[in-house]
């Protein structure tokens, strides 16, 4: 009885005060649109960027003049630092025949070179890329007077990829921000715009606020139909936008996710799971907005 | 009427009565009640007052002069500066905001400019106030046609409120305001915009209401209608109670038949100034 008096009450005030209802709904759609480009984008950007961390290997560069024991000997002492998954010995010519590959159809300039100039390494993987440092710091310790020392004279030098990863983080964390400003700003702006709706209502629907105090209606009762009110415009919003969303899903990114590793990434956030936290939010959005006109403009 | 009675019975006493109380069980009572507004100006003065259960008071005096402050202290819409406020001998400054509602569900309104919503049948206009309190939809069914019944406006019940005559709306004004059978009935110059045999017909409601044991309190300057009605008298004149009198032609066996016929009768027997 109760919730479809405040039902019936709350599509009334909805049709009478259609145009800001309107930009209300409007302004939540595009909030929302936003957050759903934005939530799998940076999901995505994110995903790519710790699978590229994960590749961070260390490699551990040998002298030529090394002796074979001392080579081994080095190896041992590497597999017995911490956070050391495994290592992989390269010798000169397996070197080569990498350098080979990599450079493919360009290969024939190797042949130009007189011998072969690589050196015999080891390859770390990490048990975690975030020990990178660690490990580095084990192999090449800092005595006290801040010389940088090596746990075997066979080492020439310590190379990883950081620099690469560090560019690729850089650029998704200024995406990241930009996208997160973006939407902060939407959001306030929906906010606002709600509790205006809000007060709109309330403003239109004066005489029977003022009625409802006079029969003795309790302070939530008149409060309830206007929150509503709020919550149906967001929420209408919210499916708005989910269904461009969907849309634009089905049409342009599924195909194209064929083609492109980026927006078939498989860490990729879920579409239901995507779908049930725009709509809580854009309900949230909206419930906020009409929070904060009520307190204001009807205190009763 | 036993509904009045039995929330009547329920209201239990719980202040002390105040000194110079007239004894028995006031409806309404003011002790020293003084109301400034914010700026300085001053809504009531010094006012003590008692007016009894089922008595029909009328409050008088000339705009401005806190009979409107008077309506709105009775139903906390505002509060006094100084002085208490009684209703059914109970403290209503000492009310915690939550409780307002129910303090309002048991006093009927009545407005100069019937405060009907527009955009509503007479009918759920009357059972809209019933909606608001959360009322049942089988008890609003039995009671909306009940008290339409009452104000005589049964053929009218699915006219919009702009279809009605000035008359008519306060019926239905009054109707939302006696729905419940309040205790006590308040009406701020219920005839101020109706020809005087319109507000004959209000007055004889009024009355009606009042003899099924409400105590009714109206607040208007129409002195010809005040004097014909031969009841108690209370007036004021800038915000201090300046006469306060019993008029002595008090018939309780008067049926509403013989009272409008009074109304009915040439002006000129009127008490007081």
């Amino acid at each position: 009885m109760r919730l479809s008096f405040f039902l019936r009450e709350s599509l009334r005030a909805l049709r009478r005060n259609a145009a800001p209802s309107l930009a209300a709904f409007a302004t939540i759609l595009i909030t929302t649109l936003v957050l759903g480009v934005f939530i799998p984008v940076v999901r995505a950007a994110t995903a790519k960027t710790n699978e590229v961390r994960n590749k961070i290997e260390l490699e551990v560069f040998i002298h030529d003049d090394a002796t074979n024991a001392e080579v081994a000997d080095l190896g041992a002492k590497i597999r017995a630092v911490p956070h050391v998954d495994r290592i992989e010995f390269i010798s000169k010519a397996e070197a080569l025949a990498i350098l080979r590959e990599r450079l493919g159809k360009k290969s024939s300039i190797v042949n130009d070179l007189p011998g072969n100039p690589l050196p015999r390494s080891y390859r770390i993987k990490l048990d975690d890329p975030d020990n990178v440092n660690l490990v580095k710091a084990a192999l090449q310790p800092v005595d006290p007077q801040g010389k940088k020392g090596s746990i075997s004279p066979a080492i020439e030098d310590i190379k990883d990829r950081e620099d690469d990863t560090n560019k690729i983080l850089s650029a998704t964390s200024t995406i990241k921000i930009l996208l997160a400003s973006l939407s902060a700003l939407l959001v306030v702006a929906s906010v606002l715009l709600v509790a205006n709706t809000i007060r709109l209502s309330v403003f239109a629907r004066r005489r029977e606020v003022e009625v409802m105090k006079l029969v003795g209606a309790t302070n939530w009762f008149i409060r309830w139909p206007f929150v509503i009110e709020g919550l149906m415009v967001g929420f209408l919003g919210g499916v708005g936008a989910v269904g461009l969303l969907w849309v634009a899903k089905k049409t342009v990114v599924d195909p194209l996710s064929d083609r492109f590793a980026l927006i078939a990434a498989p860490q990729t956030i879920e579409f239901q799971l995507l779908v049930v936290l725009l709509l809580a939010a854009a309900t949230a959005v909206s419930a906020l907005g009409s929070g904060l006109t009520l307190r204001r403009f009807l205190r009763v | 009427m036993s509904t009045v009675q039995d929330q009547q019975d329920q209201i239990q006493p719980t202040a002390d009565p105040l000194p110079g109380a007239r004894g028995g069980n006031p409806a309404v009572e003011l002790g020293d009640v003084s109301v400034v507004y914010p700026g300085g100006n001053v809504g009531l003065e010094s006012v003590s007052l008692a007016i009894d259960r089922g008595e029909f008071a009328f409050l008088v005096g000339p705009t401005g002069c806190g009979k409107s402050t008077f309506i709105r202290l009775l139903l906390k819409e505002m509060e006094p500066s100084r002085g208490r406020v009684l209703i059914a001998a109970r403290d209503i400054g000492a009310l915690p905001r939550k409780k307002v509602p129910r303090l309002r569900r048991n006093i009927g309104v009545v407005f100069q400019d019937y405060k009907l919503l527009p955009n509503r049948t007479v009918y759920d206009n009357v059972a809209y106030s019933l909606q608001v309190i959360g009322e049942s939809r089988s008890e609003i069914r039995r009671k909306v046609p009940e008290v339409l019944r009452l104000v005589g406006l049964t053929t009218k019940l699915h006219n919009y409120p702009d279809e009605l005559s000035g008359g008519e709306q306060q019926r239905v004004s009054m109707a939302r305001a006696f729905v419940n059978h309040p205790p006590l009935l308040l009406a701020d110059e219920p005839t101020g915009n109706l020809d005087p045999e319109t507000s004959i017909g209000i007055m004889q409601l009024l009355y009606r209401v009042n003899r099924t044991g409400t105590t009714v309190i109206v607040a208007t300057h129409d002195r010809e209608m005040v004097d014909r009605m031969r009841r108690r008298v209370v007036e004021l004149k800038e915000g201090r109670l300046v006469r306060d009198e019993r008029s002595g032609l008090y018939r309780p066996d008067e049926s509403t038949r013989e009272f409008v016929t009074r109304l009915r009768e040439p002006s000129g027997v009127a008490g007081g100034n």
